[in-house]
C-alpha cells in the first residue's frame, strides 16, 4: 500500500504528542510523515521554560525529541520553516521557503502566542520592540532575558496570572528587583478567588516582589530602549526591562487564511477535525472544541490520543468529550491546587472553607447536589488527590464535609495504590495513568528506570517519581529488577565500590586505562574516568598512575573553568590568614596578567578570575603560593574564625586548627569536594556545623566534632560525632571519618548524603568505638595520602604536559 | 576537500585534544587512547564550551561546561540537542595528523 502524506504545522507539545501517539499505533507504515516549526529545535517541554529561566534545570534538560528522534521515525522536519497557506482543493502547504508539501491528511497544531496588550510605545523606531522589551513564550524568549538581565536593577513583569509570577520568580534569580503589574483586582484571577489572590499577593510581597493590582499600563517609556511604564491611574514605575506574561492567544491566522471556520480558535468536532473540512485535523491551544480553548497540557494529551486513535483507524469510534481541568501548580514556591469553578455559580451551590492567612493556607470547596464541581488549594494541598478524583469523576462526597479539607482525628488515610482506579493520572507532565504503567510491567518492563524511560512517566517536571516508582513495585507484586548500573561506584565499570577496590588491589591496577583494560572488556567510558581516577588515587596513594586525560580539565590544569573557557586560580591560604607581603603579591599579580576580576571566597581565600590558560604557569610562578585546590573533587577549605588569638569570647585556637588541618588535608582526593570550618566558640561564627567536618571548641578546652553538614544546593545541620579533648584528637577522628567516607561513598556522593544513608549511629561505632578493628589503619592510610602530596602548580610550571597551556596551537604546513 | 597536516601525534597526550588554528578556522582535535584522531568544531553548539578540554573515551566526547556528549566520529549528539561538525582526520606514514577540510 502507498503510504499516504501526513503533513504536520506546528511542532510544539501538541504536534509532537499527537505525530508520537500517531506512531505508537503503528502510522509509521500508514503515512510518510512531515513537520513544521517555528523554531529551529526539536521538540522542547514549554512547561518547565521557567525552569530554565531561573536556572533550576539546564535548557538541554527540558528537551522532550531532539533532532535524532525526527530521523529515527523517518519524520521530515522543516525546522525554522513558516506554513503561510493551506491550498485546500490541491491538498498543498506552501511554506515561507517556497516550498510546497502535498498532504493527504494534515494537522493543525501551531498553539498560541504571547497576548500583547494595546500599551503605547512597545516599538522602536526600526519597528521591532524596544531593547529590554521581552515575550515570554519560547527558549529563545528565555535566552534573550538572561542575556539582557545581567547586571539591571529593575524590572517589571506585565501580567499576574501563572505565566506573569513564574517569569517573576526567574526574574530574581538574576538578582533584579521585580514589580509585577496586574490588571486584575487579584492575582492568577483564572485559578484562584479574590481571597486566595489575596493571600498569595502577601507571600509574594514577603518574597520581595512587588505587586500593582486593577494596574492598567498605557504607555512604555523610553527612545530605543524601555526605562518605565506608565499606568492608568497616572503613576509611572522606573524600569530597565519589561517582560509581558499577559496571557496568551490561539494561533489561528493560518486557519483563517486557509477558509477554516474560526472564532476563538479552530473550531473542531469531537474526532479533532476542523468542521469545515475532513482532511484536517487540529489539537492543542489553536482548537476550538464545544466553545473551550484550553491552555493546560493533561486536555493537549487527551486530544492527541482520540486525534491518532481516529487517524490510524486504530479506533474509528473514538470520540472526545472535552476535558475536567484541575492544575497541580507550584509558583514562587508556594503550591497550589485548582479545579473546575473558583466561585459557587447559584445560590444552591455549597461553599466550604477555611482559612488561616498568616501561614498563608486557604481551601475552598464548591459543591453542588453533593458533587464537587470547583476547588482552590493553597499553600496546603495534601488533599488535592483525593479532592482531583472526586472532581474527575463527579463522585458523591461525605456528608462529613470537614473531612474533605483534613484529616482528623483518625490517622491520615492514604489512598494506597492498590485502591488507586487504573485511570488515575500518575504523572500529570506526561498523562500517563496508572494502568499505562502497569501494562508497561506487563508487557516485560521491569526496572524503574525502563519503565519510566518506556512510558515517559516522570520525566517531565520529575515531581511524580516517588509515586511511580511505588506503582512499578506494586504492578510488579514486588519483584522489580533493580537496574544494576545504580549500585555499581561509576556507569562504566560494571562493579560496586568495595568490589572495584578489591579487585584493583588483588590485580595492581594503578591507573584508570588498566581499569578498563582489565575490568571492563577494554571499552572507556569517559563519564567515568574522574569518579576512578579519584579512587586509585585514594587506594594508591603517591604509587598511583596518573593519567591527565582521566581527569575532568579542573584537575587536568589544576585551575576552574569558567564558562568563558578562561580559569580561575586560588592559591592557599590557610586558616584563611594572610599577610601585607602575600596581599602585594596577589595584586601586583592582578595587575600584570590584568586579572579581571579579584574576588573574596566563601572559604576565606582570594579568587583571581578570568585568567587565561596561557597565564596560568607564568601566574603561578609570580603568585609563589601553593595551589588552594579551589576546583576538585577533593578536599576544599578549612574556614575558622580568629578563635582565642584576638577574639574575646574564643575559648580553643580555631585558627591555628584550621591550619593543622589544611596542612594535612591539602589536595586530597574524595568523592567529593570536603569543604570543613573550626569555630573557637559555640557562637560558630565560621558555621562549623554546617560543613562536611566541623569543630567547635567549647568551654573546658574540648572540641564537639560535626559530620555531614551541608549549606549549599541542600542545607543540613552536621551530626555531633564526639567530643573530643585535644586538637590531637581532632585530627584523629577526623582522619578516620574522612577515610571511611574515601573508601565507602559512592562517587559524587558529598558527605550529607552519605551520613545520611549509611547512619550516623554506625560511622560512631567504626570511627570513635571502633568496632571493626580498622580505626588504625584508616588513620594510617589517609597519613600515606597525605604524605604524598605534591603542590600540582608547582609541578605543572616544571614539567608542563605537551602544549598543556596553549588554548590554540598552529599547524605545520 | 584539502588536506591539511597538522601537528606530529605527539603534540596531543592520548585521551585528550588541542585546538588549531587552520586559516582563520578553529578546530578540536583529539587523539585517543586506542590511537585514533578525531576533528571537530571547536566550540560546544550549547554554550560555546572548548570541546578541547573535553573528557575523551572511546569515540565519546563529553564538553567541559555542561556536559553534552557527543559521537566524535560522526558529530551526532548523545546527550543535548545540536550535532558538531566533524572533519576527516587520519595519520600518515610519519605518525602526523592529517585533517581535511572543505576547500
Amino acid at each position: 500500500m502507498k503510504k499516504q502524506n501526513l503533513v504536520v504545522i506546528g511542532n510544539g507539545m501538541a504536534g509532537a504528542r499527537a505525530v508520537e501517539e500517531i506512531l505508537a499505533r503503528g502510522g509509521g507504515d500508514r503515512f510518510q510523515i512531515s513537520m513544521y516549526g517555528d523554531e529551529p529545535y526539536g521538540n522542547y517541554n514549554r512547561i518547565l521554560l521557567s525552569n530554565v529561566l531561573n536556572g533550576s534545570q539546564e535548557e538541554s534538560e527540558i528537551f522532550l525529541n531532539p533532532l535524532a528522534w525526527y530521523r529515527e521515525n523517518n519524520i521530515t522536519l522543516h525546522a525554522g520553516v513558516r506554513a503561510e497557506t493551506i491550498l485546500r482543493k490541491t491538498r498543498v502547504v506552501l511554506s515561507d521557503d517556497g516550498n510546497g508539501e502535498p498532504y493527504d491528511k494534515l494537522i493543525i497544531a501551531t498553539g498560541s502566542s504571547s497576548f500583547i496588550p494595546p500599551i503605547e510605545g512597545l516599538y522602536a523606531s526600526d519597528g521591532a520592540y524596544k531593547q529590554g522589551l521581552f515575550v515570554f513564550r519560547s527558549l529563545d524568549d528565555c535566552r534573550e532575558i538572561a542575556a539582557y538581565a545581567q547586571g539591571r536593577g529593575r524590572a517589571l513583569v506585565i501580567g499576574g496570572g501563572l505565566l506573569g509570577l513564574e517569569a517573576a520568580r526567574g526574574l530574581q534569580n538574576f538578582g533584579l528587583e521585580v514589580e509585577v503589574v496586574h490588571r486584575a483586582p487579584h492575582l492568577m484571577n483564572q485559578q484562584l478567588d479574590a481571597q486566595a489572590g489575596a493571600i498569595l499577593k502577601t507571600t509574594m510581597e514577603k518574597m520581595n516582589v512587588r505587586v500593582h493590582l486593577k494596574a492598567n499600563a498605557i504607555r512604555a517609556l523610553g527612545a530605543e530602549h524601555v526605562d518605565g511604564l506608565v499606568l492608568e491611574d497616572g503613576r509611572t514605575l522606573a524600569c530597565d526591562l519589561i517582560v509581558v506574561a499577559a496571557g496568551i492567544r490561539p494561533n489561528i491566522e493560518l486557519g483563517k487564511r486557509s477558509g477554516l471556520a474560526v472564532e476563538r480558535a479552530i473550531v473542531v468536532d469531537n474526532q479533532l477535525r476542523s468542521i469545515s473540512d475532513p482532511n484536517i485535523y487540529v489539537v492543542g491551544e489553536c482548537a476550538q472544541h464545544r466553545g473551550a480553548v484550553y491552555g493546560l497540557v493533561a486536555p493537549l494529551w487527551e486530544q492527541a490520543k482520540v486525534l491518532a486513535d481516529h487517524i490510524t483507524g486504530a479506533n474509528p469510534n473514538a470520540a472526545y468529550n472535552g476535558s475536567k481541568v484541575a492544575t497541580k501548580l507550584k509558583v514562587m514556591g508556594v503550591e497550589m491546587a485548582s479545579m473546575g469553578v473558583s466561585e459557587p455559580q447559584d445560590e444552591n451551590d455549597e461553599i466550604v472553607q477555611f482559612t488561616e492567612p498568616k501561614k498563608g493556607t486557604y481551601k475552598k470547596l464548591i459543591i453542588r447536589d453533593g458533587r464537587l464541581i470547583g476547588a482552590i488549594l493553597l499553600g496546603d494541598i495534601s488533599k488535592s488527590a483525593y479532592l482531583t478524583q472526586a472532581f474527575d469523576r463527579e463522585a458523591p462526597l461525605p456528608d462529613d464535609r470537614i473531612a474533605l479539607l483534613f484529616d482528623i482525628g483518625a490517622p491520615a488515610k492514604q489512598v494506597t495504590v492498590e485502591d488507586m482506579p487504573a485511570d488515575t493520572q500518575i504523572c500529570n507532565c506526561n498523562g500517563v495513568s496508572k494502568g499505562a504503567l502497569v501494562a508497561c510491567v506487563k508487557g516485560g518492563k521491569r526496572s524503574p528506570k525502563a519503565v519510566m524511560e518506556a512510558t515517559r512517566a516522570g520525566m517531565g517536571c520529575g515531581s511524580c517519581k516517588k509515586l511511580v516508582g511505588e506503582v512499578i513495585e506494586w504492578a510488579c507484586g514486588g519483584a522489580v529488577e533493580d537496574d544494576p548500573s545504580v549500585h555499581y561506584y561509576v556507569p562504566g565499570v560494571p562493579l560496586t565500590k568495595p568490589e572495584l577496590i578489591k579487585a584493583c588491589r588483588e590485580r595492581n591496577l594503578r591507573s584508570v586505562s588498566q581499569v578498563f583494560q582489565a575490568l571492563a572488556e577494554g571499552k572507556e567510558d569517559p563519564a567515568s574516568k574522574p569518579g576512578l581516577a579519584s579512587l586509585l588515587a585514594t587506594i594508591w596513594a603517591g604509587e598511583y598512575e596518573a593519567e591527565s586525560d582521566a581527569r575532568f580539565i579542573n584537575e587536568r590544569i589544576h585551575a576552574n573553568i569558567q564558562k568563558d573557557a578562561t580559569f580561575s586560580v586560588v592559591p592557599q591560604m590557610p586558616g584563611g590568614v594572610t599577610n601585607p607581603a602575600q596581599l602585594r603579591r596577589i595584586a601586583d599579580v592582578a595587575e600584570k596578567y590584568r586579572v579581571p576580576m579579584v574576588k573574596l571566597t566563601g572559604g576565606q581565600r582570594i579568587d583571581l578570575l578570568g585568567v587565561k590558560k596561557e597565564d596560568l604557569p607564568n601566574v603561578w610562578r609570580d603568585l609563589d603560593m601553593p595551589s588552594g585546590h579551589a576546583y576538585g573533587k577533593s578536599y576544599r577549605t578549612c574556614k575558622s574564625c580568629v578563635g582565642t588569638e584576638f577574639c574575646r569570647f574564643g575559648v580553643g585556637d580555631s585558627t591555628s586548627l584550621a591550619i593543622r588541618i589544611e596542612d594535612f588535608m591539602k589536595g586530597l582526593d574524595s568523592p567529593h569536594k570536603m569543604k570543613m570550618a573550626t569555630a573557637g566558640c559555640p557562637r560558630n561564627c565560621s558555621e562549623a556545623m554546617v560543613k562536611d567536618f566541623g569543630a567547635v571548641a567549647v568551654e573546658g578546652g574540648r572540641w564537639e566534632i560535626y559530620i555531614g553538614g551541608a549549606a549549599g544546593a541542600h542545607v543540613r545541620k552536621g551530626d555531633l560525632l564526639c567530643t573530643v579533648a585535644s586538637e590531637d584528637e581532632v585530627l584523629k577522628y577526623m582522619s578516620r571519618f574522612v577515610q571511611y567516607y574515601r573508601e565507602n561513598a559512592k562517587y559524587l556522593e558529598r558527605t550529607y548524603g552519605f551520613v545520611e544513608r549509611v547512619g550516623i549511629a554506625k560511622i560512631r561505632e567504626v570511627v570513635v568505638d571502633d568496632s571493626e578493628g580498622i580505626a588504625e589503619r584508616l588513620e594510617k592510610d589517609l597519613a600515606r595520602s597525605s604524605a604524598a602530596y605534591r603542590d600540582p602548580w608547582k609541578d605543572l610550571v616544571n614539567a608542563p604536559g605537551p602544549n598543556q597551556f596553549h588554548s590554540v596551537l598552529t599547524v605545520i604546513q | 576537500m584539502s588536506e591539511v597536516t597538522i601537528a606530529p601525534l605527539s603534540a596531543i597526550p592520548p585521551g585528550e585534544g588541542r585546538n588549531f588554528e587552520i586559516a582563520g578556522r578553529r578546530l578540536a582535535v583529539f587523539h585517543t587512547r586506542c590511537g585514533n584522531v578525531y576533528a571537530t568544531q571547536a566550540e560546544c553548539p550549547h554554550k560555546q564550551g572548548p570541546l578541547a578540554d573535553g573528557l575523551v573515551g572511546g569515540c565519546v566526547l563529553i564538553c567541559p561546561l555542561h556536559s553534552w556528549k557527543f559521537d566524535l566520529a560522526n558529530g551526532q549528539p548523545l546527550l543535548g540537542d545540536c550535532r558538531i561538525e566533524t572533519y576527516p582526520a587520519r595519520l600518515n606514514d610519519r605518525q602526523q595528523i592529517v585533517v581535511s577540510l572543505p576547500s
